[in-house]
């Protein structure tokens, strides 16, 4: 029992040093650009074909699904409001971190934890290159820049999804539905949107990197990092969406 | 038997390890280790598995930290250094991995090339290249140059590994066993590849190895680890020649049976 607390404390003390490391490192020359573009592409590039579909379907059927209750209180033109809002506020940055979380974070977790089992991480530290500074500060980073993108991506191409669904019963022009979308948006909703997506990226990279990069030895630990990876940062991420929901209330 | 090297300089000590201890949770692994490795020599370090030998060398480059104890690596003691001289100090030692540790994500080329870019950033593209080319072919691979290491056998893997450790020209070389694994064919391939290197790049070696074979042919010195402790030391002859229990089947399994 106490011996499971002590590993706890440790645990936790381990996460804070590579939390610190992080911003240490992040500021410290020399900078890795090169390798964040090409993260940037793998974990940004590369996502956008699963998420323009989950985008979509999510738009799509959220619309389909509120259409109902909006039309027994005679309310069906209020659709473009709610959807808009419903997306800004709450569905776009949530999906997004959550398909993230799947395929970017299992991605690194697996790729980070491989690189660890076969001595990759050790290769690159004693030929003269610092792999923290090149592995987790680079990915960080891409997650941390990218999230917010997929996040805009995400709700436009979700307020696509709703339209298409209410053209499939009403008659409304493109151009007024924008128009309506954009008038019940603030600019708080929009901020806090980007807010939030950027939390959600760093947690995703910050949580997936650490699991990959401290997995234990051993090839079964890849499949273990992987797995950990995604319980791990969807479990934050929702803890974090909690969170922001309730300081996001108290300050308006 | 190996040719008699004559270029090693027994006054000059490159690797000073002195009384290192090491314990990983309850378990003691390097109770007590002293070892000397002199400027030029081929030094071989055998040991049963799980002894510690691959632990040594990887508080030698300042992978691990010693529990205790001193080391010294080219007049510099390696446990106060700080990131920055540390990895200075790294460009001078050559680290050759148990399996190779080649980047799965790169190519032959771009594994070579990577402590070069990453390390000497003011080459230009044609001596990258020139020097990329030149390892490989000390190590009979330019055919390789543009394969995936998932393409490559454990034995060519070895060597593009061991090219890489080169690329940089390194004052020390660390082989952890090198012919672990290979055919006696590629292993002679190999350990006369580590003689090579020895001659051509004037490095001092440490070469951990199960292979009696491969110590005969490319130590200068043997020692052996024993229960956490160097408690053997000397030529091939010189090693074996004793009933020691603990020391005895290395040789007979090698040479008897
Ligand atoms: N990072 C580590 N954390 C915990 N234990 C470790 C670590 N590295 C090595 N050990 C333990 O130390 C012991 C010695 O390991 P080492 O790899 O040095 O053995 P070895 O002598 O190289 O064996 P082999 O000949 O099989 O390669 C092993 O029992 C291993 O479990
Ligand atoms: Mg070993």
């Amino acid at each position: 029992m106490r011996n499971k607390f002590e590993n706890l404390l440790i645990e936790f003390a381990r996460i804070h040093r590579f939390n610190v490391r992080f911003f240490k490192e992040l500021f410290t020359p020399p900078y890795e650009v090169k390798e964040i573009i090409r993260q940037c592409y793998e974990i940004g590039w590369k996502s956008f074909p699963l998420i323009s579909l989950t985008g979509f379907i999510v738009g799509f059927v959220f619309t389909k699904q509120s259409r109902p209750s909006l039309e027994e209180f005679g309310a069906a033109s209020m659709l473009p409001a709610l959807i808009s809002i419903a997306i800004v506020r709450a569905l776009a940055p949530l999906v997004t971190a959550l398909i993230a979380s799947g395929k970017v974070g299992s991605q690194i977790g697996a790729e980070l934890s491989s690189m660890n089992v076969t001595e990759q991480i050790d290769a690159m530290e004693v030929s003269g290159t610092n792999p923290y500074k090149y592995l987790i500060v680079s990915r960080v980073i891409a997650t941390t820049f990218m999230i917010p993108v997929l996040t805009f991506y995400v709700a436009g191409i979700g307020l696509f999804g709703g339209y298409l669904s209410i053209i499939s019963k009403d008659q409304l022009s493109m151009l007024s539905f924008f128009t309506q979308v954009f008038e019940s948006i603030k600019f708080i909703d929009l901020f806090a949107m980007v807010f939030r997506s950027i939390v959600f990226g760093f947690t995703i990279g910050m949580v997936s990197c650490y699991v990959g990069y401290f997995s234990s030895k051993g090839t079964e630990g890849v499949g273990k990092a992987a797995n950990s990876a995604v319980v791990a940062s969807m479990f934050i991420v929702f803890i974090e969406e909690l969170l922001i929901v309730q300081i996001m209330a108290l300050l308006s | 038997m190996k040719k008699q090297v004559f270029d090693i300089n027994y006054d000059d000590c490159v690797v000073d390890v002195q009384n290192v201890y090491k314990s990983f949770g309850e378990r003691d692994i390097l109770k007590g280790v002293d070892l000397k490795l002199y400027n030029g020599e081929n030094l071989v370090v055998l040991g049963r598995s799980g002894t510690g030998k691959s632990v040594l060398i990887k508080l030698i480059s300042g992978l691990l930290k010693p529990d205790s104890g001193e080391i010294d690596v080219l007049g510099e003691r390696v446990n106060d250094l700080d990131d920055r001289e540390l990895q200075k100090l790294r460009l001078r030692i050559g680290f050759s991995f148990q399996n190779s540790a080649l980047y799965d994500s790169m190519t032959v080329r771009e594994n070579l090339e990577f402590p070069l870019v990453r390390n000497k950033r003011n080459l230009s593209r044609a001596e990258i290249d020139k020097a990329v080319e030149s390892v490989l072919e000390g190590v009979g691979l330019s055919y390789a140059i543009n394969q995936m290491p998932s393409e490559l056998s454990g034995g060519q893997r070895k060597r593009i590994g061991i090219a890489r450790t080169l690329i940089l020209q390194p004052d020390i070389m660390m082989y952890d066993e090198p012919t672990a694994g290979l055919d006696p064919l590629t292993c002679l391939e190999i350990n006369e590849l580590i003689n090579q290197v020895q001659e051509q790049y004037k490095t001092s070696s440490i070469v951990i190895t199960h292979d009696l074979a491969c110590a005969k042919m490319v130590g200068d010195r043997i020692v052996m680890l024993l229960d956490g402790k160097f408690e053997r030391e000397g030529s091939f002859d010189k090693i074996f020649d004793t009933e020691d229990e603990r020391v005895r089947p290395f040789y007979d399994y090698n040479f008897i049976v």
